[in-house]
């Protein structure tokens, strides 16, 4: 029960890193990723791929999942930053399913949809297993707080006023001469570079990986846990993942108890619940648990 | 690979081109109309494609039959759902509705998976033998779902064109404080786009249903494809999205010329890239019709 908890932990912390990768773009900026799970996948192979074949350390393989999606993020954010957001989500929501299918298939190199097995975690093997749990727990907490003070610091500097004026009127941004194309590309390099550390993380914990992993659904755990926690607030977001977290396992137990259910229909039932709790928060309580609240200004 | 293969691939694209063009005119004319993307598109093609495959296998009906079928099931859905789901959402702005379609989506996918479950179904059609000209092959049912998508399209433009409420809608697309002057009712507009438009996604459905087989993922799998469709031609483009799917049904054949079948779809990502890029509003630009 303890090494349950500790996991759940973990998760919340790796969802969390996503939320907060999340935040930069669309609770700052106001740009959507509705395919984050890609950068996030992306991230999980890059880092998995160099530390279990290329024999890199896992710091290694972590900065190479930074610089790969962070690449991935600044190319995208510079073909669509011209146009209209709804074609950023296009892009991104593609960009997710062409990373499921590359890696579904370049099996010489992915090994398919087997997925890849035995990624080295930090000090696995070599301590107990609730060790290891403790431990990894206390390098994803101590990654999610990293995260944390850098993006508070952007919220609270004038980089972070410009991302929110772009967010509420880019035309007035960039009147006022703020090179708006260079803040959305490096906004969204950025976070694409962050949603890529949580899947190297997410590898090295859970030790395997496959493209069953990046589904889209995952995209929309995100989505629900910042919106829940409060788009454009960074604690909203770290709050909203612990939450999600919670609620998904409440729904893994609620749902035993329905009787007469197949597996196929209990698994329908918790997703569907998880697509219908984000319609009701964005219904009834858009802007979250914590709202968005404007740094002050100094007078 | 010889001039007949390459032929015979042209045909394959021109034919698959055709009938993806059915939900991407559908995607994009809620585009033009309510100004976001409709991801929910690709569920309601799932659920044409489940109502056509009860109508045709469970109570022994024609596939035309279920064409029809699928029409008016997945346009209901798709009027009931804008009204319940997206439509309080548009208000909080176009990406906001669309994060609501992703999660709309997910839901209506799973209520279908929770009726009929995972498993892989095939539609009940008999088997015929392929027609052969020269080197070119042909299969019936590819004739057919040919002609479903070309009646189907037909009615479309016939319906923009030659109806008041065609017109009306056309007015909406092209200036919606304008047509709102003029005394046309946004909303009713609003339900008649939701209503021809998933009714369209979901004769999409069927028609992949006749081709291949039907699960729950069966909208989403080719979801790629009708973006790249819409984005290709124009987003918010009618004639647009006829012209995007022919385009990009031809690419993925002839893209089996030098990439493994498996990459087909990524074919539609490379191309919204290169449009992107290159020609922003796309080959015939944003106006509706």
């Amino acid at each position: 029960m303890d090494n349950y908890l500790v996991a759940m932990a973990v998760f919340a912390c790796l969802y969390a890193l996503l939320a907060l990768g999340l935040n930069l773009v669309w609770g700052m900026a106001g740009m959507i990723n509705l395919g984050l799970v890609g950068f996030f996948g992306l991230g999980a192979y890059a880092s998995a791929l160099a530390t279990r074949r290329g024999g890199v350390p896992i710091v290694g393989g972590l900065v190479l999942a930074l610089a790969l999606t962070g690449v991935a993020g600044a190319v995208m954010a510079m073909i669509t930053a011209r146009l209209r957001g709804d074609y950023l989500a296009i892009i991104t929501l593609g960009f997710s399913e062409v990373v499921r299918l590359v890696a579904s298939n370049e099996i010489w190199l992915t090994n398919g949809t087997d997925g890849i097995s035995g990624i080295p975690g930090p000090w696995r093997g070599r301590v107990t297993p609730g060790t290891f749990n403790l431990i990894f727990l206390g390098v994803a907490a101590l990654v999610v707080m990293l995260v944390l003070a850098v993006m508070q610091r952007v919220r609270h500097s004038p980089y972070g006023r410009v991302l929110r004026a772009i967010r509420d009127d880019d035309q007035v941004a960039a009147v006022a001469g703020k090179h708006v194309l260079r803040f959305k590309v490096e906004a969204f390099a950025v976070s694409a570079g962050v949603l890529g550390v949580a899947g190297a993380l997410w590898g090295h914990y859970t030790s395997f990986i496959a493209p069953d992993v990046f589904v889209p659904l995952l995209t929309i755990y995100v989505v629900l846990a910042l919106t829940a926690g409060g788009t454009g607030n960074n604690w909203g977001a770290v709050l909203g993942a612990f939450l999600v977290v919670f609620f998904m396992e409440g729904t893994r137990f609620a749902t035993g108890w329905l009787p007469g259910l197949k597996a196929v229909q209990v698994a329908a039932v918790r997703e569907g619940l998880i697509g219908i709790s984000l319609l009701i928060v964005l219904r009834l309580r858009p802007s979250g648990l914590l709202p968005e609240r404007l740094p002050r200004v100094a007078s | 690979m010889s001039p007949g293969e390459i032929a015979q691939l042209v045909v394959n694209g021109l034919v698959a081109g055709t009938v993806l063009a059915v939900p991407a005119i559908g995607f994009t004319a809620i585009y033009a109309v309510l100004r976001f993307p409709n991801f929910a598109v690709a569920s309601h093609a799932t659920i044409g494609a489940f109502a056509g495959y009860v109508v045709n296998t469970a109570l022994g009906f024609s596939a035309g039959a279920a064409v029809v079928v699928a029409f008016v099931v997945a346009g209901a859905a798709g009027v009931l759902n804008d009204h319940v789901v997206l439509r309080p959402l548009r208000p909080a702005g176009a990406l906001t509705t669309a994060i609501g379609a992703v999660a709309l989506t997910i839901v209506l996918e799973n209520v279908v998976r929770f009726i009929f479950g995972n498993d892989l179904r095939g539609y009940d059609l008999p088997i015929q033998r392929d027609w052969q000209w020269g080197s070119l092959r042909i299969g019936p049912q590819q004739v057919e779902n040919l002609g479903i998508a070309l009646v189907a399209m037909i009615g479309v433009f016939l319906f923009l064109a030659g109806t008041r409420t065609g017109k009306a809608m056309r007015a909406v697309a092209d200036d919606p404080v304008l047509a709102g002057l003029k005394g046309i009712d946004a909303e009713r507009v609003a339900r008649l786009t939701n209503f021809g438009a998933m009714g369209l996604a979901g004769i999409g459905g069927v028609l992949l249903g006749l081709d291949t087989t039907i699960d729950p993922l069966t909208g989403f799998r080719v979801i790629l494809s009708v973006f790249a469709a819409a984005v290709v031609g124009g987003l918010g483009s009618i004639p647009g999205a006829v012209v995007g799917a022919l385009t990009i049904g031809v690419a993925e054949e002839l893209s089996l010329l030098s990439l493994a079948p498996s990459y087909r779809t990524a074919v539609g990502f490379v191309a919204i890239l290169l449009v992107l890029t290159l020609r922003p509003r796309g080959l015939l630009g944003e106006r509706a019709y």
